[in-house]
């Protein structure tokens, strides 16, 4: 009996098929990247790479926290809610120190987070409908909570603007944040046991109960946390403004959400990546930038360009039959 | 083997609403014994299992393992206890690898991290002491089922597991990879790891297992060493009848009246592993059943001939015409009908009426420029309502509020209403009360005598025994025995399933 006959082993040769499928979203960013270097002159400059990186990277936050709750096949729509309450509560509380006005709303966030994930795992309520509930009265705290009026930053509090618009060695600090997130969120994914449970949830979840995972703890602590780097892009965003906005991160859950497939992971949870996530990111900075280069077209083109790749990829997935079998 | 007893579950019972499911079970497995649990569908053997194993907890009873009472009230439990299951649908995660599959939840770690160089190298020493060669860093999805399988039992072994639980481990195995699976069970053996193997497949019972414990009805009906009993005694326990049960046959099955023309012949038909070349006619008007045990091949078949399922070879004659395998579509054109095994997953439109439930298939053949006319579609529902004796309020009432027997009729008046030539029943009786199946017979019978062919499934042999001129006995995805009206016994069919014999006196 001939054991070994069994084991079909994949042919190690180079797949194209598969790194096309896995590094769709790096492909894309090169191909967009040499493009706009090509079309626009003030592109391929520091200052400009620097804009990029910082207008990304608040929607870099959320989007890393979305990758997660999509990694366990969840959703979270209420990043965007989350994220204004918390930039109000960040130039509300500003005065007193960067710390404080960093720590209050990433707890806020935590809570919102919270209440996500017992409504998910607790009450077993979808996370599509759990989530949508809890953006729509989030964002009724934001609106009540200001009156609908913008909250500005006490102009005293120049460490916590400093969050927001400062440099270190010359790069945008927002900037230096998304990129330290994006690091340890791939180590976190690949080296730690909470991480790789995510996968195993997200994989097949009544398994994963057999298995002996924790399976409610990990979902909750994924929102909590999803939370929680929705709150401080809110507190970024609002240092960066001044003012903590009622009516910001408008639609930034789709946005997220875009990022995070356009970067690889399946919305029907288990697969993906980090490093996916970051390029998803990235591609959608380019495209704004791009945009705003080009001048004289209307705006919403971008919308529709960002909505083209979208489908690429998920149409590139199913082609590969990884989205057709799960 | 060890002669000392491993598990001992004492007088097992466990109710669901409307089912007692297990009625005071005994099971006893010993030290390295491979045993087998048999029984039909719903004999109880999955209940007891998910007892064992912490899905469901016992109403009364008591589990012994290694001489100390256990409480197995959740999976996790179980495992601790050293009990662990090979599930029929794997209880994996598909897109990690094989080493992390095996150590999920008792991660090797070092300073924090998980410790992937530790990891790979446990779980090759694991596979390689099961003789299974296989890379542990790919991923699980890409692998055959039999080397997932594999994995499950290494993660088994790897949590130090006393007893492997086997929930039909080789339904979506080749012949060669049961005998891979099989050495794997020898080395367990040899482990002193004890196996409960669940399977319907007679033959490799025989080989592999010790000792049988056979459950009827949530009872057990039967234990024996396996050296100690034949085949044709375990099929009549599993199948429960004594011969004075056995209902007369109305039926006689005339040659000469019998039209010759064939509807359907098969030849050689083949789809791994399940069909394994099987031959068979259909002829005009006749019921023809195909008996066997579940899991023989016998719906696999069905889904053949009605093109739900390719076959990797063979041929299919419909009406003398030699036809390629198609889909289901073409095949319903060719004038056949499918009434499958799960009318609620496959069958019925549960929130949809009986109305359009029944007239489903033949829309059409009713539309006018676009629009469904009611009043062709009410004259046709009327007719089968009161042809089938469907009791239903009125054509609107939702399909689901509908008893199983009725909502089996409105299937059947589904594919009637079609005019087919070949109706394919999958168990038509399953889950209905005896009332509603005897009138599902009948209208079989009032098929047959329609000129209309049936092609009848059924574990119930009393039931094929009634309805068919002919049975086409199937074992192991082969056609082991045909038998026709005159020799239509109990005895007959159950020797045909049990010891695959030819021919009949």
């Amino acid at each position: 009996m001939n054991i070994v006959e069994l084991a079909v082993r994949k042919v190690k040769a180079f797949d194209f098929k598969k790194f096309f499928k896995d590094e769709g979203a790096l492909i894309t960013f090169i191909i967009l990247f040499l493009f706009a270097t090509f079309k626009y002159e003030q592109f391929f400059t520091v200052l400009n790479f620097k804009n990029v990186l910082r207008q990304v990277s608040m929607l870099g936050f959320v989007a890393i926290g979305m990758t997660f709750v999509i990694l366990i096949g969840g959703i979270d729509l209420s990043v965007g809610s989350t994220l204004a309450v918390a930039g109000v509560v960040a130039a509300k509380v500003c005065s007193y120190g960067v710390a404080v006005s960093i720590i209050i709303p990433i707890l806020i966030g935590i809570v919102f987070g919270l209440i996500n994930g017992i409504l998910v795992t607790k009450l077993k309520i979808v996370p599509f409908i759990a989530t949508l509930a809890t953006m729509l009265a989030i964002r009724g705290i934001a609106y009540i909570a200001t009156g609908e009026l913008s909250v500005g930053a006490n102009s005293a509090s120049e460490s916590f603007i400093q969050l927001g618009r400062g440099f270190v060695f010359g790069i945008p600090i927002p900037a230096i944040l998304f990129i330290l997130a994006i690091i340890v969120a791939i180590l976190i994914s690949k080296k730690t046991r909470f991480g790789r449970h995510v996968y195993a949830v997200g994989g097949n979840e009544d398994a994963s109960r057999m298995m002996g995972l924790k399976v409610d703890a990990i979902k909750m602590a994924v929102y909590a946390l999803s939370g929680a780097l929705s709150a401080f892009a809110g507190v970024i965003l609002a240092s960066r403004l001044g003012a903590g906005q009622p009516v910001a991160g408008d639609g930034w859950e789709l946005t997220a959400i875009a990022a995070t497939v356009i970067g690889g992971t399946l919305i029907v949870g288990g697969v993906g990546k980090f490093s996916g996530t970051f390029f998803g990111v990235l591609i959608i900075g380019l495209i704004q930038n791009m945009f705003n280069m080009q001048g004289n077209l209307n705006v919403w083109w971008q919308n529709i360009l960002m909505g083209a790749i979208l489908l690429g990829v998920v149409v590139a997935q199913s082609q590969t039959g990884k989205v057709s079998k799960a | 083997m060890d002669e000392r007893i491993l598990l001992h579950m004492k007088s097992i019972s466990k109710s669901f609403p409307g089912v007692k499911a297990l009625k005071g079970v005994d099971l006893e497995v010993k030290k390295g014994e491979v045993h087998a649990l048999m029984g039909e569908n719903g004999a109880g053997k999955s209940t007891l299992i998910k007892v064992l194993t912490g899905v469901h907890i016992e109403d009364e009873g008591e589990i012994y393992f290694e001489d100390k009472q256990i409480f197995t009230n959740t999976t996790l439990q179980a495992q601790k206890c050293g009990i662990s299951t090979i599930y029929q649908e794997l209880d994996l995660i598909p897109e990690l690898s094989i080493c992390e599959n095996i150590f999920l939840g008792r991660e090797i770690m070092k300073k924090g991290i998980i410790d992937w160089k530790a990891t790979q190298k446990r779980a090759k020493e694991i596979l390689d002491d099961m003789g299974i060669d296989v890379e542990v860093t790919s991923i699980l999805s890409s692998q055959s089922t039999a080397i997932q399988q594999m994995v499950s039992i290494a993660r088994a072994i790897s949590i130090n597991a006393r007893l492997v639980v086997m929930d039909e481990p080789t339904s979506s195995l080749d012949d060669k990879e049961v005998r891979v699976l099989f050495e794997v069970i020898k080395k367990l053996k040899a482990q002193n790891i004890s196996v409960i193997f669940i399977s319907h497949r007679l033959d490799e019972i025989f080989e592999i297992c010790d000792a049988i414990t056979i459950l009827k009805d949530g009872e057990r009906v039967g234990y024996s060493l396996i050296k100690d009993i034949t085949k044709l005694e375990l099929v009549s326990k599993m199948i429960g009848k004594d011969a004075s049960q056995i209902i007369s046959r109305k039926k006689s099955y005339n040659k000469d009246k019998m039209s010759n023309e064939n509807i359907i012949v098969t030849k050689n038909i083949v789809r791994d592993p399940k069909v394994k070349g099987i031959d068979i006619e259909v002829k005009k008007g006749e019921v023809l059943g195909l008996a066997g045990l579940l899991g023989s091949g016998r719906t696999e078949l069905a889904r053949l001939i009605f093109g739900a399922d390719l076959p990797q070879g063979g041929e299919l004659y419909i009406n003398g015409k030699k036809e390629k395998f198609n889909l289901p579509k073409d095949a319903i054109k060719k004038g056949m009908g499918f009434c499958p095994e799960d009318r609620k997953i496959e069958g019925i439109i549960p929130n949809m009426s009986v109305k359009e439930n029944i007239t489903l298939a033949i829309l059409p053949r009713l539309t006018k420029m676009g629009i469904v006319s009611r009043k062709e579609q009410e004259k046709i529902v009327n007719k089968f309502i009161q042809a089938l004796k469907i009791k239903t309020p009125h054509m609107n009432q939702a399909v689901k509020n509908l008893s199983g027997g009725n909502q089996q009729k409105v299937i059947l008046a589904r594919w009637m209403c079609m005019n087919p030539e070949l109706l394919i029943l999958d168990e038509p009786t399953r889950g209905i009360d005896v009332g509603a199946k005897k009138e599902i017979l009948d209208l079989i019978e009032q098929l047959a005598s329609d000129n209309i062919s049936v092609l009848m499934i059924s574990s119930e042999i009393e039931e094929l025994m009634h309805a068919c001129d002919r049975i086409a006995v199937i074992r192991d995805g082969k056609k082991v025995g045909e038998l026709y009206a005159e020799e239509i016994g109990e005895e007959a069919i159950m020797n045909s399933i049990a010891e695959g014999h030819q021919s009949f006196a």
